[in-house]
């Protein structure tokens, strides 16, 4: 009750101060950073944030799961990449193309969709998946089938070409912070609140005036054109795309970060994105020195694992979660006592978790 | 050949991987209605299923019946240890966690199955050997018959259980009224446990009889699973038989496909079908959950 309040009265813009502070720190780090390898996994928690940030919304807010957001990633790509490689329209223009298909796209699923609840509903987003998916391997003259598609320009402005890693860097984590942004505002607005209804009683919700069903598709569509967004990001990064990113087990790996990070506030969605990509990739470069049948796929046994043991034991998310077992680790003290439990406490705060 | 002919050849084999969805969405069944939980590990089963037969079969040269049965017995242990182990703990969360958990139960079984196995696909010999049979205008392999007939003997010896036997009424029981069952002194985790392993075995036996017709890879088992929900949900979720009827119908259809678009079109037709049929199912089943067939 106490956070409602304070919500509404002074501490209103203490989320932009957080974001400012963010920021400030990402804007920092190429500085210390040089290596490339560094700034490409930057960029792409960067991407991974943007999505997650939108499935946070659906998931933690909205009470729904998508299992088929990859397809909105691919469908953002794939429109950027036909929109300029093979039609020579701006990258601009097709950064807002890609936008407005995915928006458009989910509009139209969302009727049909939304209807189903639960099981229903992440088997339906899964079918959706799979059937863009198989559009983009078989629909070869538009898509380029199972090669994909080359020569996508990169974005630029009056001939400044977004063209490095550092640049990107700062392209893709200004674009993150404006999602980031987005996001709090919604959920601290007057639609944020009604969200949060319908994920604690959806019935509660309707009688007290809720249109949840359009709320629910609303947000639907706002999570698919933050993906349409970072998958034409993607596009005009890596200047090729091929159908394989954007398949199942893709949409699996955003429902993770998610959920890993914490999807009852949106400050989830850039640290479980940047667990799970460190993750990855830490994981790539460990498995093939423990097993010599290195095929670069053993990792996925990890995340089932990591998955599992999340969802079992810290279901509200990892940040969350620990500073609970840390309490319980110090029951009887106070957890404010001990350095550590400070810190995390202070995290807690800091990510305006409620407890 | 006349398109006739050609119709009768694609019910011919949309029966024999319709036989596949029925045996998936029907453990998906058993287990829904005792948990409320789908199962999205469901597809898992007959992967391991088809790798645990293919291995007792060419590498240990067991005689058919027995390695049929340990593959089942054995994939009902790791149901049931899932069920114990994983879903048992998150019994209380919300929909959406257990969802979860079960994909990420899926996604490590598959990643222990590339331990195993590797990326390798793996082809049985036919259970049978011998020429196909000519059926009309149709060709129908000596397999098929032996995954027609698994299904059906699966299905009867389900329906046996559920409706004579102590145990099998206790897991229908469960799934009419848990708080009820339990009054009766019917251990709700048990019963759970024991629809997981149902569940598990049921999945085994189709990957287990589908692995000499479709090669047997560690990652067969998603899509299986996929089209075993598509199935349960167009027999209304709750219903074993509608589960059966919604995998044949959905094997046809899905051949059909193949065979007048094109063969990749054939997993987009699952899931154009699962947008089409509501939660009410095929027969129209109210939401009411009845258990057993």
């Amino acid at each position: 009750m106490a956070d409602l309040t304070t919500d509404l009265t002074h501490r209103l813009p203490a989320r932009y101060w957080r974001l400012g502070l963010f920021v400030l720190l990402l804007a920092l780090l190429p500085v210390f950073v040089r290596s490339s390898y560094l700034l490409t996994i930057m960029i792409f928690i960067g991407l991974h944030t943007i999505l997650t940030a939108g499935l946070c919304l659906l998931m933690g807010y909205a009470g729904q799961v998508s299992l088929g957001h990859a397809a909105f990633y691919g469908l953002g790509a794939y429109a950027s990449a036909i929109a300029t490689a093979r039609y020579g329209l701006s990258p601009w223009l097709g950064l807002l193309l890609s936008m407005a298909l995915t928006g458009g796209v989910a509009l139209v699923i969302a009727w049909p969709i939304f209807k189903l609840k639960g099981h229903y509903l992440a088997m339906a987003t899964l079918g959706f998946g799979y059937i863009i998916y198989i559009f983009f391997t078989e629909a070869a003259s538009l898509t380029g089938g199972p090669s994909g598609l080359t020569g996508v320009p990169y974005l630029s402005i009056a001939g400044w070409a977004f063209d490095r890693d550092v640049r990107y860097y700062y392209l893709v984590w200004g674009v993150a912070a404006m999602v980031l942004m987005a996001s709090l505002n919604i959920v601290n607005s007057r639609v944020g609140r009604a969200l949060r209804a319908i994920h604690g009683s959806e019935v509660a919700a309707q009688s007290v005036g809720v249109n949840t069903a359009r709320l629910k598709a609303q947000v639907f569509v706002i999570s698919a054109v933050y993906a349409g967004l970072a998958g034409s990001l993607y596009a005009h990064y890596l200047t090729f795309v091929n159908p394989s990113p954007f398949g199942f087990h893709f949409s699996v790996m955003l429902v993770v970060m998610a959920s890993v990070g914490g999807v009852a506030t949106v400050w989830g969605a850039p640290f479980g994105a940047a667990m799970v990509t460190l993750l990855t990739e830490a994981l790539r470069a460990v498995v093939p020195r423990l097993l010599d049948r290195a095929s670069g796929e053993y990792e996925i046994i990890a995340f089932g694992v990591l998955l599992m043991l999340v969802m079992i034991f810290m279901p509200q998310g990892v940040v969350q979660g620990l500073t609970e077992v840390y309490t319980r680790w110090r029951r009887g003290r106070p957890v404010a006592a001990r350095p550590a439990g400070k810190a995390l406490l202070s995290l807690r705060r800091w990510l305006r978790v409620k407890g | 050949m006349d398109f006739q002919d050609q119709l009768l050849q694609y019910v011919v084999t949309g029966l024999t991987t319709g036989a596949i969805y029925a045996l998936l969405a029907v453990g998906l069944v058993a287990i829904y209605n005792v948990t409320g939980i789908i199962n999205f590990a469901q597809g898992e089963s007959a992967m391991l299923g088809a790798l645990i037969m293919v291995s007792l079969r060419s590498k240990l040269d067991l005689p058919l019946p027995l390695a049929f049965v340990l593959t089942a017995g054995v994939v009902a242990a790791v149901g049931a240890i899932l069920h114990w182990l994983v879903i048992r703990p998150a019994r209380n969360a919300s929909t959406i966690t257990l969802i979860i958990i079960t994909i990420g139960a899926s996604i490590a079984i598959r990643g222990a199955a590339l331990v195993v196995w590797g990326t390798d696909s793996y082809l049985l010999p036919a259970f049978t050997r011998g020429r196909p049979i000519q059926l009309w205008s149709a060709m129908v392999r000596l397999q098929s018959l032996w995954v027609l007939g698994t299904a059906l003997v699966s299905v009867a010896g389900l329906y046996l259980f559920f409706q004579h036997t102590m145990l099998g009424k206790a897991v229908r029981a469960c799934a009419v009224n848990r708080l009820a069952a339990q009054l009766m002194g019917i251990s709700h985790d048990r019963m759970a446990t024991l629809s997981f392993a149902l569940g598990g075995a049921l999945g085994a036996a189709a990957g287990a009889v589908i692995a000499p017709i479709t090669y047997a890879t560690y990652d067969m088992g998603a899509m299986l699973g996929l089209k075993g929900f598509v199935a349960a949900i167009m027999g209304g979720l709750t219903s074993s038989l509608g589960a059966v009827a919604g995998g044949f119908l959905l094997g046809v259809l899905e051949a059909t496909g193949v065979g007048l678009i094109s063969s990749g079109a054939k997993d987009a037709i699952a899931f154009a079908v699962l947008l089409v049929f509501r939660p009410s199912g095929l027969f129209g089943t109210r939401q009411d959950v009845h258990g057993g067939l």
